[in-house]
């Protein structure tokens, strides 16, 4: 009799250690969606400012249309981007566009002394800060699930019901030196 | 074993510390508990039910104090809210450091005083607030502001002021408990075998020395919950110089704090009461000492 019972409560006791893991990854999981929204608001806060740019320095800067073509063409390949890599490299390549854009801006007094461009200017370099911040929100958040997956004894449950590990938003070392800046 | 000098190691060292010493300061609780049943002479319910009356005596206290924390601090120190207007350069390092560590943005407010302090406070992330003084906003620079604040934000990240509620009830009821306890002697006492005599003297030692180990442990958990929030906010801006020259730089300034107050010292990132009175020494145990801190902070330089 005593065997049957200790059969029992071990049996009881593997179903709620499974469980709890189960709600635990699923927890995870649902934070590491939670931080990706979180960075996508903030991606589309910053391509949402890039249109207002253009428009306040196209005035201005007649001779390097180039660097313009380059911040739009960022922009697209942002809001096109499915994957987070593919985010990052967008958004890593539009971080470079930019930095060019504001390099020409210097030799332009005027265009330096509008409030309006000073604005665009603030505002985007403090979006930028914001996608950092919500990257490593977010990567931190992919930490936490890639480890469960991997350690043992959470990594079984993990395969048992299908689940994978999520990709960090960054970019490789190469990628970040494909970015020309231009004047 | 992995070298334990990373911020991520220094954390769970932390970490892992604070429960260690709530799991010595909860079996000391009980063993504390015990004694003075016995030394009451009491049964088993009777004990229980003393012991019942404290915890909740001691909730009592400490709920209102923890509930309102926020409110109750900030109306102490004379903090005034601001929006983000007033100081946008201050209210986006709040907001973007939120946004890394996942929290909602707590109000924000400045005291006016020309010492430079920071507290955070609030019973959850959601009734967050974090004060800064005139004097630090004006004497650190962006990155030091940003390590204080990650700072600040790594104790309403990690509940810091549960925490410490937990801590106080515990010590008030081992308070309560002694007081009681005392006081009885003085009616006398019920027919006692010679166990009973030998339990008598040491619920009496118990008495004096419980409330003071109780503090001692307090003190413990304070001290490590500050360290805990230096390594949480080094991960936030993964720049522990950042803070380690913030430390230097409040801690070397001479200014005073006007609402310095002995109840609300243990919130700041630095003892505000230095140099000012006998409450320096016995904060000054709540907080641990800035050359640890720094030295603490100058290991994970580099490895983050």
């Amino acid at each position: 009799m005593l065997t049957i019972y200790i059969i029992i409560g071990a049996l009881v006791l593997v179903v709620i250690w499974l469980l709890a893991t189960y709600n635990g990854l699923i927890t995870l999981r649902n934070r590491v969606k939670e931080a990706w929204s979180q960075i996508d608001v903030q991606l589309k806060r910053r391509s949402s400012l890039i249109p207002n740019l253009i428009e306040a320095v196209k005035g201005y800067v007649k001779h390097e249309k180039g660097v313009l073509t380059e911040v739009t063409k960022a922009r697209t390949a942002l809001m096109d981007a499915k994957t987070p890599h593919e985010a990052a490299k967008a958004d890593n390549m539009l971080t470079g566009a930019l930095k060019s854009l504001f390099a020409v801006a210097e030799s332009y007094p005027n265009l330096k002394a509008s409030e309006n461009f000073k604005h665009l200017q603030e505002e985007l370099s403090d979006t930028e800060t914001k996608v950092a911040a919500a990257r490593q929100f977010y990567n931190t958040n992919v930490l936490d699930l890639n480890n469960s997956l991997e350690t043992i004894p959470s990594a079984w449950v993990g395969s048992t019901f299908g689940f994978i590990k999520e990709e960090f938003f960054k970019v490789t070392e190469e990628e970040k030196k494909d970015i020309k800046v231009e004047f | 074993m992995a070298t334990v000098n990373t911020a991520w190691d220094h954390r769970s060292s932390n970490i892992i510390k604070t429960w260690l010493i709530m799991l010595f300061f909860s079996i000391f609780v009980v063993a504390v508990v015990y004694i003075f049943a016995r030394g009451f002479g009491y049964s088993e319910t009777g004990a229980l039910g003393l012991v019942g009356f404290a915890l909740i005596m001691a909730g009592i206290m400490n709920f209102v104090s923890y509930f309102f924390s926020d409110k109750i601090v900030l109306g102490l120190s004379g903090a005034k809210p601001i929006k983000k207007e007033d100081n946008p350069t201050l209210y986006r390092t709040v907001e973007n450091l939120c946004i890394a560590a996942g929290l909602p943005v707590p109000k924000i407010y400045i005291m006016n005083e020309e010492a430079p302090n920071a507290f955070a406070t609030g019973r959850d992330p959601k009734h967050a607030a974090i004060a800064f003084t005139k004097g630090i906003l004006q004497r650190l620079d962006k990155l030091e502001l940003e390590g204080v604040t990650a700072h600040e934000l790594s104790h309403v990240g990690n509940r810091d002021t549960l925490v410490m509620a937990v801590v106080s009830v515990l010590v008030g009821m081992i308070a309560i408990l002694s007081d009681i306890f005392m006081r009885s002697l003085w009616f006398g006492g019920n027919n006692r075998d010679i166990w009973g005599g030998v339990y008598m003297i040491l619920a009496i030692v118990a008495a004096i020395l419980a409330p003071i180990a109780a503090m001692l442990i307090q003190m413990a958990v304070s001290r490590r919950r500050e360290l805990l929030a230096d390594a949480s906010g080094v991960l936030l801006t993964r720049y522990p110089r950042g803070l380690a020259l913030a430390l230097q730089k409040i801690s070397s300034s001479h200014s005073q704090m006007k609402a310095a107050h002995t109840g609300t010292a243990h919130l700041f990132i630095i003892n505000p009461l230095k140099g000012k009175s006998a409450g320096q020494w016995l904060v000054g145990l709540f907080n641990p000492p800035i050359e640890v801190r720094i030295k603490a902070l100058q290991e994970m330089e580099g490895k983050v």
